[in-house]
């Protein structure tokens, strides 16, 4: 069973952090993904379920906030746009560090600085590659629709459960301001805390009750343990690549020419593949879903195919160095993508494909 | 003879608390942080309360306060611990949760947890250890390092003028209503460890009845950032630091002193 | 079929609840449906627009720079997007406000006096109403009970009792569409 409604990308994903049955949310206010703390205050999740919902008093400490709930195994999300993730990212690393599951959620905007609260995909790098200090990974999941705003939000927090990391939800404002069709899931049940116990008591800081204590840290002044600790951490990585990487190709099976694009980008492109197609050029199109682990084999085996690759992205070529590294530059790679928030248009990514790729 | 046979339970006339651990504490001979850990687990073992507690820690000297805390612990970023204990009392409720926190931690790069954590009344305890230095690091300048005192960060004295005064964290936060109860100690005698240890029990009986947040200084020494035997550093401490934060409750049941 | 639409004209005019409401009309008849808006400071007291598309295969692109109709409530959205109408297409505007009108003779233009007639019947508030009604005369992509079901869907329950007026308001639309002709450049 399943609820249909009309809901902005930022709405359907609050909606659906609530019915998947999460314990708690930690926000901050800004633009252009504040409609997520405004979705669920109205809403009042500790009425329908017992989520609590709290506005903090920055971004680095409703992460903080994260970081405690998580401790514990409750089931907990943040959510920020592009300057708010940087001053999280201290956060993030710590939960890496401490193996801790959590969700959280980065409506894109330009940038740097304050830059624009228009639509951006400028994120990439620090999403990816790291962001905050020190050796890890975030799994990285990229909506392209207010369906997977929706979807993503139990998809990552299963994705947080089952390798004890925290997991991002790469957003963009373009995605997280339009409304669509969203197929709501039915609610799931938050877990008591007799189940929390049960579940995660190996690990999480509930009271340690029949069992030796736990304990939650990032620390080991020990360089022998410390390098463990990295090891452990890299071969979830490694797991993540073998089990979880997600890609959906669209009319790939004869193309001549391939658009990768995640996010907005990808629907701007969809569109831009089909203007193509009505002129004759046989374009594919790539879509990562999840920007780590990366889409690589499949972007290697149909560098054997295609003539050349167009990479559009909302930023000044970001994720363009993974689509080479794939590639290994066996093929013509280019980028194509608008910043300061304006938006490409599949007239110009069409356009460019032509230019820089076709000639 | 062997040392277990001397150590018999009825020879002994006090015993060390089974919530700390056999860990050999990392404080440097004569700090006042295992008189503060001891008088801590002492009231959540003589309360009962051990499996239902959730400390967090910090970051500086009582880094590793995990380590010698026997109960289940959490550690968290520079000063972010009032928002990690938030979350962890906001959804266990009905959980005993307290932070732990040096100065730096608490009143400089955290100043912004503290002080929001208690207007909002979490209903958490924290514990506050002052020894006006940032000791982990090797003696730098606090947010409560006294003026003219010495540090490496201040090697002519903190200057008031471009450093500012030490900053009374402590009367700030009690003039918060969130806040329920504010009391400042010491435990470099055994008659402040006591009285330091009455304000810890009434803070986390203070949780059991959801009175709000309780916040419990505790004014102590750093004789190796301090450059000073335990002794000496004990007696400048009760010269220079008890006049500028003077010991005693100064909020006691949502009222002020 | 696909009805790429571009709704614009200052905040406050219902530039977006009229995209809104065809978006949610667009869902009862099983539709697919779009609704990107402008956002930020230019909603406040700026200029709003919004990109409604309705359409029964999955809409690629929910933000485009060409469309099939541009419904154009102010100055400002004229100037800026009688040019991004596709040849053959549609521009409905209300001429309330308007000193330069429309000159482009490869589309098809309408006008609605949403204003005047929301005054005439005694609600400013449903001016959107009455050029939506005109929109549906223009190109009836949803039916009439739809519409009515989408506002359901999209009004609170406590403005439910308006329903009957807004039913009336896009009636009046549909009755007072006027078209529009480009004068040919004169001589003088």
């Amino acid at each position: 069973m399943s609820e249909l409604k009309l809901m902005k990308g930022n709405e359907a994903l609050a909606e659906a952090t609530i019915r998947a049955g999460a314990d708690a949310y930690f926000g901050y206010p800004i633009t252009p993904q504040t409609e997520i703390i405004e979705y669920l205050m109205t809403e009042q999740p500790e009425k329908r379920t017992g989520m609590v919902v709290l506005q903090a008093e920055s971004e680095l400490a409703a992460i903080n906030m994260v970081y405690g709930a998580a401790s514990t195994g409750k089931k907990v999300m943040t959510s920020s746009s592009s300057p708010g993730i940087s001053l999280k990212l201290e956060g993030i690393s710590y939960m890496a560090g401490a193996e801790l599951p959590g969700v959280i959620v980065n409506v894109v905007r330009g940038g740097p600085g304050l830059g624009t609260i228009q639509p951006s995909q400028a994120d990439y790098f620090q999403s990816v590659k790291g962001g905050g200090h020190g050796d890890y990974k975030l799994y990285v999941l990229a909506p392209s629709s207010v369906q997977e705003m929706s979807d993503f939000v139990e998809d990552a927090f299963d994705i947080a459960f089952k390798y004890r990391a925290p997991v991002l939800i790469l957003s963009d404002g373009l995605i997280g301001q339009m409304m669509e069709k969203v197929y709501l899931k039915d609610q799931k049940p938050r877990l008591t805390n007799e189940e929390v116990i049960e579940k995660y008591g190996d690990w999480a800081v509930t009271g340690k009750k029949g069992r030796e204590r736990n304990i939650i840290t990032s620390l080991d002044l020990q360089s022998e343990k410390m390098e463990a600790r990295v090891r452990r951490l890299m071969k979830k990585y490694e797991k993540m690549e073998k089990e979880d990487m997600r890609f959906e190709k669209t009319l790939c099976d004869d193309a001549d020419y391939l658009i990768v694009a995640y996010g907005s980008s990808a629907r701007i492109s969809q569109k831009a593949v089909e203007l193509g197609r009505k002129k004759g050029i046989k374009i594919g199109l790539l879509r990562p879903i999840t920007l780590f682990p990366y889409p690589k084999q499949p972007l290697f085996e149909l560098a054997n195919q295609v003539k050349g690759i167009l990479s559009v992205e909302l930023n000044a070529g970001q994720m363009v160095e993974d689509v080479r590294l794939a590639v290994e530059h066996k093929i013509p790679v280019a980028h194509f993508g608008r910043t300061g928030g304006i938006i490409h248009t599949p007239e110009e990514i069409l356009e460019a494909l032509e230019q820089k790729i076709i000639k | 003879m062997e040392v277990l046979d001397i150590i018999k339970p009825e020879n002994q006339v006090f015993c060390k608390t089974k919530l700390m651990t056999d860990c050999p504490l990392s404080y440097c001979p004569g700090c006042g942080h295992g008189t503060a850990h001891n008088l801590t687990m002492e009231v959540i073992d003589e309360m009962g309360i051990s499996e239902d507690t959730i400390g967090v820690a910090p970051v500086g000297c009582s880094v590793l306060a995990y380590d010698f805390m026997n109960i289940d612990m959490t550690q968290a970023a520079h000063g972010r611990a009032p928002a990690v204990a938030t979350a962890i009392a906001r959804t266990w409720p009905e959980k005993y949760v307290f932070t732990y926190q040096g100065d730096g931690d608490l009143a400089a790069i955290g100043t912004a947890e503290t002080i929001h954590a208690c207007n909002r009344g979490e209903n958490i305890v924290i514990i506050f250890v002052n020894n006006g230095i940032y000791g982990m690091t090797g003696g730098q300048m606090a947010p409560t390092t006294l003026e003219g005192m010495k540090s490496s960060t201040s090697p002519y004295g903190r200057d008031i003028e471009t450093m500012g005064a030490p900053l009374k964290i402590t009367e700030l936060i009690a003039n918060l209503p969130g806040v329920n109860f504010v009391s400042r100690q010491s435990v470099h005698t055994h008659k402040h460890a006591r009285k330091a240890k009455k304000a810890i029990r009434k803070a986390f009986e203070n949780i059991k009845m959801k009175k709000g947040l309780s916040f419990v200084e505790i004014v102590s020494n750093c004789n190796s950032g301090w450059k000073m035997t335990p002794l000496e550093s004990n007696i400048w401490m009760e010269k220079n630091m008890f006049p500028y934060f003077p010991l005693g409750d100064i909020k006691v049941d949502g009222k002020l002193k | 079929m696909t009805e790429e639409i571009i709704i614009a004209g200052f905040g406050g005019q219902g530039v977006l609840s009229m995209g809104k409401i065809l978006a949610y009309s667009g869902i009862m008849q099983d539709e697919e449906v779009s609704w990107m808006p402008s956002y930020g400071p230019e909603m406040r007291g700026g200029t709003a627009n919004v990109i409604v598309i309705l359409s029964n295969e999955r809409i690629s692109s929910p933000y485009l720079k060409v469309f099939d109709t541009a419904i154009i409530l102010n100055q400002q959205s004229m100037d800026k997007f009688q040019s991004t109408v596709k040849p053959g297409g549609v521009l409905l505007y209300d001429p309330n406000g308007i000193t330069i009108h429309p000159t482009r003779t490869d589309i098809k233009i309408f006008q609605i006096e949403g204003n005047k007639l929301a005054v005439d019947m005694g609600n400013t508030k449903i001016s959107n109403m009455i050029v939506l009604g005109a929109f549906l005369k223009i190109k009836p992509i949803v039916k009439l009970d739809n519409v009515i079901e989408g506002l359901k869907k999209s009004l609170p329950e406590r403005y439910h009792h308006l329903i009957p007026l807004n039913k009336e308001a896009i009636a009046k639309g549909m009755d007072n569409l006027m078209s529009f002709k480009v004068n040919e450049p004169s001589l003088s």
